[in-house]
C-alpha cells in the first residue's frame, strides 16, 4: 500500500505569553496508507484534535509546530498558507464535532455545497448545483433536489452532519479527517454516520483519520488504532491487536471501562485500577425488591402550546402518560433519542416545568399540588444533577459557596462553620480533597465538576436524585468513574435514582428497571436484564443495535 | 467572598489533610489581569488623578477662587505672552490750542472739593495680570481655575448619572428578562415610549418640569439614558435565566430573588459595567449640550458645558483659549475613562477566562 500521509516526530507548543510554553503533542509519529482508516482514540486533552487540526495548520497563531509531516513525500510544514489552502478541502477535508456550529445558518445548504465546488474544481454554477444534488443523495438524505433549498435550521443533527461529510466529499479528497463527528449525536444517528462514512471509504478509495474518544466506537470501523494520552502516544497498532491483545495498561484500561451490554462488574474498572493492577469487583449486593416506594408517577404528561398564526395555539405532547414506581435504593433508567421528551419527564418530576396533567406521588404526597412553602420542603427530597458540567455550576461562586448556598437555604446545620464541615465530608465522599473548596469551578475538568455537583445534590440529603444526562458529556475513562461514584452512593445512603441517558448500555449498568421513550410515550417498560435480552419493540431493538460494541472479530 | 474569609478563620477543623488552598477570588483575578494590562493601568491613573483634582477643587483646595477676575480682560495664555496693545484712541487728539472751559462747566468750581475728598481714602490699583497660565476668559477669570471646578461639575454629572440610570436599567431589566411574560411586555412598553421619543425632545421635556441645577440635570439624564442599559441587561437575563447553574439552583429552593441577584447579576456584572462606563462618557457629553443649551448648571456654576457655550462668542474674537483647554479637559478624561473601561471589561467578563 502506498503511504498517504506521514507524520514523524509531531511536536505542538501553545505559546501562553510571557515566555510559557505549554507542549500539546510530544513527539508523535504514525502513518496513514491510502484506503486506510486510522483512528485517534485518548480523553480529552490528549492532544488528538490538535495533532490532527496541525496537517492543515488550521490551529491558532499562537501554536508552534516541529517535525515533519510529510504528505505524499512533500513536508507539509514548509508550505505557505496560500499553498496550505489549495489543500484544504481539495486533497484533505475536515469534518468537525458539532455539525449546528460548523454549517452557516443563514445560507441554504445548496449554496454552501456549490462554494467549495466553485473555488476548487472551477465547475460553474449550474455544473455546481448538480454536483451538490448528487452529493446530498450519496451521503443518503432524502429528496436532495428539494433540500438543496433548505436551511441549516430545517435539518435534524443527523441530517447536518451528512451535508459536513458532503461538503467535505465535494472535491473528492484523498484524506477525511474526522473530529469526533458523531459525538454529538444519538446512538442511532451515530450508527447511520458510522456506516455512511464507512461506505464512503470503499466507493471513494479515500483514507479517513478518526478521532474519538471512544474505544468502542472505533473498533467498528479503523483498521488501525493510536491510543494517545498526554500529548504521547502509548501503543498503535492494527485494529485487531489493539483489541485482542493490548499491551499498554492504559489501552487494557480504556478497554474495560466502557459498560458492556453484556452483564458488567459491580464497579467498572476505571484508568487508576488498572494501571494498579487491581481487579474489579465482581459482586453487586443484591437490592431489596420489597423496598418501600419513594416515587411514584402517574399519568404525567406536559404539553407546551406553541403559537400559530395570529392568535392561535398548537399544543405540542412532550410527555404523554408516563407511569413508573421507584423504590428506596433503586434506580430507574430512562432511555430515548434527544427529542424524546425524556428531560421534559426529569424536569416536570422536580416541577422545573408545571406538569399539565398527572400525578406525582412522593412519599404519598401529590407533589404537584403542593403550595409553594410545602413545595419547598419537598425541593429538599428530590435533587437533579444536570448534563453540562461547564453550565451548571455558577462560575462566580467558590466550590465552598456552592455547597454552603443550599444549606443555607434549607437551614441544614446550626451556623457556617457546621455547614462548611459538612461541605468539606462531602468532598471527600465524591472523591475531591478539602483542597477544592476555596476553588473556583473553572479550575476543576468536566468529571470533577460532575463530582461537584453531585457533591451539592448531597447536601440537602436528598432521597432522589435526577440524573439527566449526567455522564454523558463526560468522557468514556471518566464517565467510568462517575458511574461508581453514583454506585457507591446509592449503597451508602440508600438513594433512589431516576437516571436519564441516551446510551442503553450506561443504563444497562446502572438502572434496575428501563423506560424506553420515544415521540414523548413510554413504549417499553421493563427491568434492565428484560429489556436487553428480549426487547419486544422495534424501537428498543434499533437503540440496543446502535450501540458501539468494538472489534468484533471477522467469522 | 464572605465565605473565604471565614474558611480561613476556622481552618483548624483538622479535616483529614485538607489543609486549606484558596484560590483567588474572581476579584483578584480580575486585578491581576487588569493590572497585566499597560493601557488601561495608565488610563487608570490618569482617571485616578481628575478624581483626586475633583476631591481637592470639592473641598476647595484648588479653583476656590475661580470666579474672582485676575487677569485683564481675554488674557493670553502664558506661552504666547501679553496681548499686543490695541490703538484705543479712534480719534486723533485734536491740534489746536487749549479752551478754557471752566465757564460753560457748571461741575468745574467742585473739581477740587472732590479731589480733597477722594483723598481720605486710599484706592488700591490691583494689577491684572497680563497673562494666564492658560489665558483668561472675557471677564479676566483664570481659565485653568474654571477647567478643574469645571472637572468638578461635570465628571460627578456623568458618574451620578450613569450610576443612577444603571441602577433603574438593571433592576427593569433584571426583572422583566428574569420573569418574562405580562411584566416584560409592561415593561417593553414602558421602553418602547421612551425610546420612541427623539432624545433632546426627551431631555427638553425633563428639563421644563424639574427647572435648573446639578441635581435637575443628573435627573434628566438618568431618566432619559436607562433604556440601552435596560435593553442589554434583560437580554442578558433571558438568556442566563434557562442556564442550568441558575436552573440548578432552583432545584435547591433558591427564591426569584436569589437567583436574580446572587446567581445572574454576578455574572452578568461585566456587561453592566462596561455600559455604565460608556453611560459616563456619554453624559458627560450630554451635560455640556445641556449646559451649553441654557439647560444645564446653574449661572453662578461652572462646567465644561458653561465654558464651551461661553467660548463659542469668544472664538469669533479669536481667544482660542477657554475652547482648547474645556476640550482637552474633556477629551483627556473622557479618553482615559473608556479605555480604562475597556480594560476593566476584558478583566471582568469570565468568557475570556482560559485564554490567558
Amino acid at each position: 500500500m502506498t503511504q498517504l500521509l506521514s507524520i514523524q516526530d509531531l511536536r505542538v507548543a501553545f505559546r501562553m505569553g510571557k515566555g510559557v510554553r505549554a507542549e500539546a503533542v510530544k513527539g508523535v509519529s504514525f502513518d496513514i496508507d491510502a484506503n486506510q482508516t486510522v483512528a485517534l482514540v485518548g480523553e480529552s486533552g490528549s492532544g488528538k484534535s490538535v495533532t490532527a487540526m496541525s496537517v492543515l495548520n488550521l490551529l491558532p497563531d499562537n501554536a508552534e509546530r516541529t517535525g515533519r509531516i510529510l504528505w505524499k513525500g512533500q513536508d507539509l510544514l514548509g508550505f505557505s498558507l496560500r499553498d496550505l489552502q489549495a489543500m484544504r478541502g481539495k486533497e484533505i477535508a475536515c469534518v468537525f464535532q458539532d455539525p449546528m456550529s460548523s454549517l452557516n445558518p443563514v445560507l441554504d445548504v445548496g449554496s454552501q455545497l456549490c462554494e467549495p465546488l466553485m473555488t476548487h474544481m472551477g465547475l460553474g454554477k449550474t455544473a455546481a448545483m448538480k454536483r451538490a444534488e448528487e452529493l446530498l443523495n450519496e451521503v443518503g438524505i432524502p429528496e436532495p433536489a428539494r433540500r438543496l433549498k433548505a436551511y441549516p435550521h430545517e435539518m435534524s443533527g443527523g441530517q447536518q452532519q451528512r451535508v459536513m461529510i458532503a461538503m467535505a466529499l465535494a472535491c473528492e479528497p484523498k484524506l477525511l479527517i474526522a473530529d469526533e463527528p458523531t459525538t454529538a449525536l444519538d446512538v442511532t444517528i451515530q450508527r447511520q454516520i458510522l456506516e455512511l462514512l464507512g461506505k464512503l471509504k470503499r466507493t471513494h478509495q479515500m483514507s479517513v483519520l478518526f478521532i474519538s474518544h471512544d474505544l468502542g466506537l472505533v473498533g467498528e470501523i479503523a483498521d488501525k488504532v493510536v491510543v494517545m494520552r498526554h500529548g504521547q502516544i502509548r501503543e498503535h497498532g492494527p485494529v485487531k491487536q489493539i483489541f485482542e491483545s493490548p499491551q499498554d495498561a492504559y489501552t487494557k484500561a480504556l478497554l474495560a471501562c466502557r459498560p458492556s451490554l453484556e452483564g458488567n462488574p459491580a464497579r467498572l474498572m476505571v484508568i487508576d485500577d488498572h494501571i494498579a493492577g487491581r481487579q474489579a469487583q465482581q459482586h453487586a449486593k443484591a437490592k431489596d425488591p420489597n423496598a418501600p416506594v419513594v416515587l411514584e408517577v402517574r399519568g404525567l404528561a406536559k404539553s407546551f402550546w406553541l403559537k400559530q398564526g395570529l392568535f392561535g395555539k398548537r399544543e405540542f405532547k412532550a410527555v404523554q402518560n408516563v407511569n413508573f414506581q421507584l423504590r428506596k435504593g433503586h434506580t430507574l433508567g430512562v432511555v430515548g433519542e434527544s427529542g424524546s421528551g425524556k428531560t421534559t419527564m426529569g424536569l416536570t418530576l422536580l416541577r422545573l416545568h408545571e406538569p399539565t396533567s398527572g400525578e406525582v406521588l412522593f412519599d404519598g404526597q401529590n407533589l404537584l399540588k403542593l403550595s409553594d412553602k410545602e413545595r419547598q420542603v419537598m425541593r429538599r427530597r428530590i435533587q437533579v444533577v444536570f448534563q453540562n458540567p461547564y453550565a451548571s455550576l455558577n462560575p462566580r461562586f467558590t466550590i465552598g459557596q456552592t455547597l454552603v448556598e443550599p444549606m443555607a437555604i434549607h437551614g441544614i446545620g446550626r451556623d457556617l462553620a457546621e455547614r462548611e464541615q459538612r461541605a468539606r465530608t462531602l468532598l471527600e465522599k465524591v472523591g475531591l480533597d478539602g483542597r477544592a473548596f476555596g476553588k473556583y469551578p473553572h479550575e476543576f475538568s468536566g468529571g470533577q465538576r460532575q463530582r461537584v455537583a453531585i457533591a451539592r445534590c448531597l447536601t440537602l440529603n436528598p432521597e432522589v436524585l435526577v440524573l439527566d444526562e449526567a455522564v454523558s458529556a463526560l468522557d468514556v475513562s471518566v464517565q467510568a468513574q462517575v458511574l461508581n461514584l453514583l454506585k457507591d452512593l446509592q449503597d451508602e445512603f440508600g438513594l433512589s435514582y431516576v437516571f436519564i441517558s441516551h446510551d442503553l448500555a450506561v443504563v444497562r449498568f446502572i438502572s434496575d428497571e428501563v423506560l424506553v421513550m420515544k415521540d414523548g410515550q413510554v413504549v417499553e417498560q421493563a427491568s434492565a436484564e428484560e429489556i436487553l435480552a428480549a426487547p419486544k419493540q422495534d424501537y428498543t431493538k434499533r437503540l440496543l443495535a446502535a450501540i458501539p460494541r468494538g472489534y468484533q472479530a471477522q467469522a | 467572598m464572605n465565605t473565604a474569609a471565614n474558611i480561613t478563620t476556622q481552618s483548624a477543623d483538622g479535616a483529614a489533610g485538607s489543609e486549606l488552598q484558596k484560590s483567588e477570588g474572581v476579584w483578584a483575578a480580575a486585578w491581576r489581569r487588569f493590572n497585566s494590562d499597560k493601557v488601561g493601568l495608565g488610563s487608570a491613573i490618569v482617571v485616578i488623578a481628575f478624581l483626586v483634582l475633583i476631591v481637592l477643587a470639592a473641598f476647595g483646595l484648588v479653583a476656590k477662587n475661580w470666579q474672582a477676575e485676575i487677569g485683564v480682560p481675554n488674557a493670553p495664555p502664558s506661552f504666547m505672552g501679553p496681548a499686543a496693545k490695541q490703538a484705543t484712541g479712534a480719534i486723533d487728539a485734536p491740534q489746536g490750542p487749549n479752551v478754557d472751559l471752566s465757564a460753560v462747566d457748571p461741575l468745574a468750581p467742585r473739581y477740587a472739593e472732590w479731589e480733597e475728598r477722594a483723598k481720605q481714602f486710599q484706592t488700591t490699583e490691583v494689577p491684572k495680570a497680563e497673562t494666564l497660565p492658560l489665558g483668561g476668559d472675557r471677564l479676566g477669570r483664570d481659565v485653568l481655575a474654571k477647567a478643574i471646578k469645571g472637572t468638578e461639575i461635570s465628571v460627578f454629572v456623568g458618574l451620578a448619572a450613569a450610576i443612577a440610570a444603571t441602577l433603574i436599567g438593571t433592576m427593569l431589566g433584571a426583572f422583566g428578562g428574569f420573569f418574562g411574560g405580562k411584566i416584560s411586555d409592561f415593561l417593553e412598553w414602558v421602553y418602547n415610549v421612551f425610546e420612541s421619543i427623539p432624545n433632546i425632545l426627551l431631555i427638553f421635556a425633563f428639563a421644563a418640569v424639574v427647572g435648573r441645577g446639578v441635581g435637575s440635570v443628573v435627573i434628566i439624564l438618568a431618566l432619559t439614558g436607562w433604556t440601552g442599559m435596560y435593553r442589554q441587561v434583560r437580554a442578558e437575563f433571558i438568556k442566563h435565566r434557562s442556564r442550568e447553574y441558575v436552573r440548578s439552583a432552583e432545584a435547591i429552593g433558591a427564591s426569584s430573588f436569589s437567583r436574580m441577584f446572587k446567581h445572574i447579576l454576578p455574572n452578568v456584572s461585566h456587561v453592566v459595567l462596561v455600559r455604565m462606563s460608556l453611560l459616563t462618557v456619554g453624559f458627560i457629553k450630554a451635560e455640556v449640550i445641556l449646559s451649553y443649551l441654557g439647560l444645564g448648571v446653574r449661572v453662578d456654576q461652572v462646567s465644561w458645558g458653561t465654558m464651551l457655550a461661553e467660548a463659542q462668542s469668544e472664538l469669533i474674537l479669536g481667544h482660542w483659549w477657554q475652547l482648547a483647554a474645556a476640550t482637552l479637559f474633556m477629551a483627556v478624561f473622557v479618553t482615559a475613562f473608556s479605555l480604562m473601561a475597556d480594560a476593566l471589561r476584558d478583566a471582568l467578563d469570565p468568557k475570556l477566562r482560559g485564554l490567558e
